[in-house]
């Protein structure tokens, strides 16, 4: 049973990163914006998260650093395509391929240097309980962090007027408008929220995930992100069980890599890839359910009439 | 604040300038990185985008990284113009030097003036056969292809590295993870050997880019992609065939990209590695966009964009700067050359307070 509880507590380390950055990219998609530079800002929290540490000795000062490098970072892509109401597509990959530039470039000092570890949580007695206790009390705190910020989310975006706004800004905006919401400032906040998440993920590899800086290590993460909001068909909760399935992808095929079946790795280390091919399919394949969920104004440019 | 008016027409005036004015913000945005990082600003950006240029060997060396980028972004422009939305190029680009490997790598004894005609048009075949999957998958199951043609291109990358680490490494290559080097008959020739290195690829590329300038001007095919692009609604209307025209754009843009691929690989390369590209698949969106879409604009484009590649390194050796500022040129590229293009449909207006209300 400890084997059974070690491995769950794989699988909640692999997918918390791609459920925080999911929900953030959520938050972003309900108010009609689609933000393809989710690799991007969640490679640059992974770096200024790792380097912040790195020279402070502190975790979570990094922590602290990469979500607000995460929010900064997504300021261009806001400026762009809402202020200059730029293509959001191409926009967006703009983004990504800066990101993975200017993380490689930070990241050269570090890399090869090992990395300060974000410490699991640890409470006397709770976390020594058998089979459950390191699973319920003896994580690390970003994935505490990242349940609640689900539970967050999904109750902003449902129970409070801020979020009912925010999701007639994504369903209507030129009602929206017509109804005196700010439709860009808002659109303006969402982005920077899921830039902030992104960080958050970003710092989750590199301090927490694997300890150090390797160049690209997001490695599609972010992507795949984008992919889970779609599964997900734009629910919070949906996200987590998305996060969790390929957190088991995941792990299952690193522990198929270690076992040795004779099947080679590299295909293994494509599952994740080819997984979230498939469950694409899956979804979108429904078509009414996956127009009944998309926001409306999703990655229509909006400018405001005088 | 920043206001936008549309204009009542497109401004040609921008239409023409707004990728200069894209590159003259890139350099000071760069002049402004390299005195951060406390280089001589002039001195940099002339080793920069200068001095690659000033001898004939590195003119070749420049042909050589620009043909790929603007054989991929050609067929890209056909893809974003008719709204699909291919970013797995990479992928492509790979499937193209693989299938058209398979005659140097399984056949080598196989020489004839027939060898590099058939691995070029096996390449094509691969490209375009890799660029159906997120074809099919939009059509069929209504799918988001810019993710799947972007996870294919993780997949097909591991793809490679298990070829070239299994099946396909060198029998007397010492372990080395890397297919036998191909013969003579296999390898892309050289267009002038006395002066450098430029092999046939860049001919490629400019055909394809003077061929895709026609189709896209001249022909029916052309304006019906324009149309699908421009307003599905209308495309339907005029009987336009949409799902047809999903695998067209994405058949024809992995179809280029697989012959850079297989161009890359017989030219400048000579063999398979578990790396081929450095990102071209990547860049050349960067490249579509430079060159406005349009064919010409992208050979131009195609160029700019190798010489950051070339400058990359030339900083690296004289001036000790990373290689990685290359990329970091590429991204901002981007985003200047995107912004740039809002003035040629929007006037701008700036004001100190936002009206209120109407």
């Amino acid at each position: 049973m400890e084997i059974f509880q070690s491995i769950l507590l794989t699988i909640a380390t692999a997918a918390t990163p791609l459920l925080i950055a999911a929900v953030g990219e959520l938050v972003v998609e309900r108010s009609g914006v689609l933000n393809l530079g989710v690799e991007g800002m969640m490679v640059i929290g992974a770096v200024v998260g790792f380097a912040v540490s790195m020279q402070t000795g502190s975790p979570w000062l990094g922590v602290l650093a990469a979500i607000i490098a995460g929010a900064l970072f997504s300021l261009p892509f806001a400026f762009l395509t809402l202020t200059l109401v730029t293509n959001q597509v191409a926009t967006g990959l703009a983004l990504t391929l800066a990101g993975l530039g200017l993380s490689g470039l930070i990241g050269e000092l570090f890399v090869g240097q090992a990395g300060v570890r974000l410490a699991n949580i640890h409470i006397p007695f709770l976390t020594d309980l058998p089979l459950v206790g390191r699973l319920v009390f003896g994580q690390d705190p970003i994935f505490y962090m990242s349940l609640i910020l689900v539970a967050a989310v999904s109750w902003f975006l449902f129970k409070t007027r801020a979020g009912l706004t925010l999701r007639s800004v994504g369903d209507n905006h030129t009602s929206a408008h017509a109804l005196g919401i700010p439709v860009v400032k808002v659109r303006y906040l969402a982005v920077m929220f899921g830039g902030a998440c992104a960080g958050l993920a970003g710092a989750h590899l590199s301090l927490v995930y694997t300890p150090q800086w390797v160049e690209n290590m997001t490695a599609g993460r972010g992507w795949i992100a984008l992919a889970l909001v779609v599964f997900a068909s734009w629910r919070p909760w949906r996200v987590v069980g998305g996060a969790y399935l390929f957190g088991a992808v995941t792990i299952g095929q690193l522990h198929a890599q270690a076992l040795g079946l004779g099947i080679p790795s590299q295909l293994l280390s494509s599952l994740p890839y080819l997984a979230t091919i498939v469950v694409l399919v899956l979804i979108s394949g429904n078509r009414r359910m996956t127009m009944m969920n998309t926001p409306a104004s999703l990655g229509r440019p909006f400018v405001a009439d005088r | 604040m920043i206001m936008l008016v549309k204009r009542p027409q497109h401004s040609a005036l921008f239409s023409a300038l707004s990728p200069f004015i894209a590159f003259g913000l890139t350099l000071i945005a760069g002049a402004i990185v390299f005195a951060l990082s406390g280089q001589n600003p002039l001195t940099a950006l002339y080793t920069y985008f200068v001095e690659p240029l000033s001898e004939v060997w590195s003119l070749h060396e420049l042909a050589i990284k620009a043909a790929p980028l603007i054989l991929i972004a050609v067929g890209l422009s056909v893809a974003y113009q008719s709204n699909n939305w291919n970013i797995g190029a990479e992928g492509q680009f790979i499937a193209g030097a693989l299938l058209g490997s398979v005659p140097p790598v399984m056949f080598p004894e196989w020489q004839s003036v027939l060898t590099l005609p058939v691995m070029l048009i096996l390449g094509l075949i691969g490209g375009a056969l890799f660029g159906a999957i997120p074809a099919l998958l939009k059509v069929r199951f209504n799918t988001n292809e810019i993710l799947t043609s972007l996870m294919l291109v993780y997949a097909m990358q591991l793809f490679l590295d298990w070829m070239v680490r299994g099946p396909w490494r060198n029998p007397e290559g010492n372990n080395f993870p890397e297919t036998r080097r191909f013969n003579p008959s296999a390898i892309l020739p050289e267009i002038m050997p006395a002066s450098g290195r430029a092999n046939w690829g860049i001919v490629f590329a400019i055909i394809a880019a003077v061929l895709v300038w026609y189709m896209m001007k001249r022909t029916k095919r052309g304006f019906d992609i324009r149309v699908q692009g421009a307003s599905p609604r209308a495309a339907r209307f005029a009987g336009i065939d949409a799902p047809k025209m999903v695998f067209f754009a994405f058949m024809f843009s992995g179809a280029l990209a697989g012959l850079a691929g297989i161009s890359e690989v017989s030219g400048a390369i000579g063999q398979l590695r578990p790396s081929i590209s450095p990102g071209y698949g990547f860049t050349a969106i960067i490249v579509a966009f430079l060159g406005r879409l349009n064919p010409l604009g992208i050979v131009a484009a195609g160029l700019v964009l190798a010489l950051t590649y070339l400058g990359g390194e030339a900083a690296q050796i004289s001036l000790g700067l990373s290689d990685k500022l290359a990329r970091v040129f590429q991204g901002m590229l981007l985003f200047f050359v995107l912004a740039c293009d809002t003035l040629i449909h929007y006037r701008i207006m700036f004001s100190a307070r936002q009206a209120k209300g109407n």
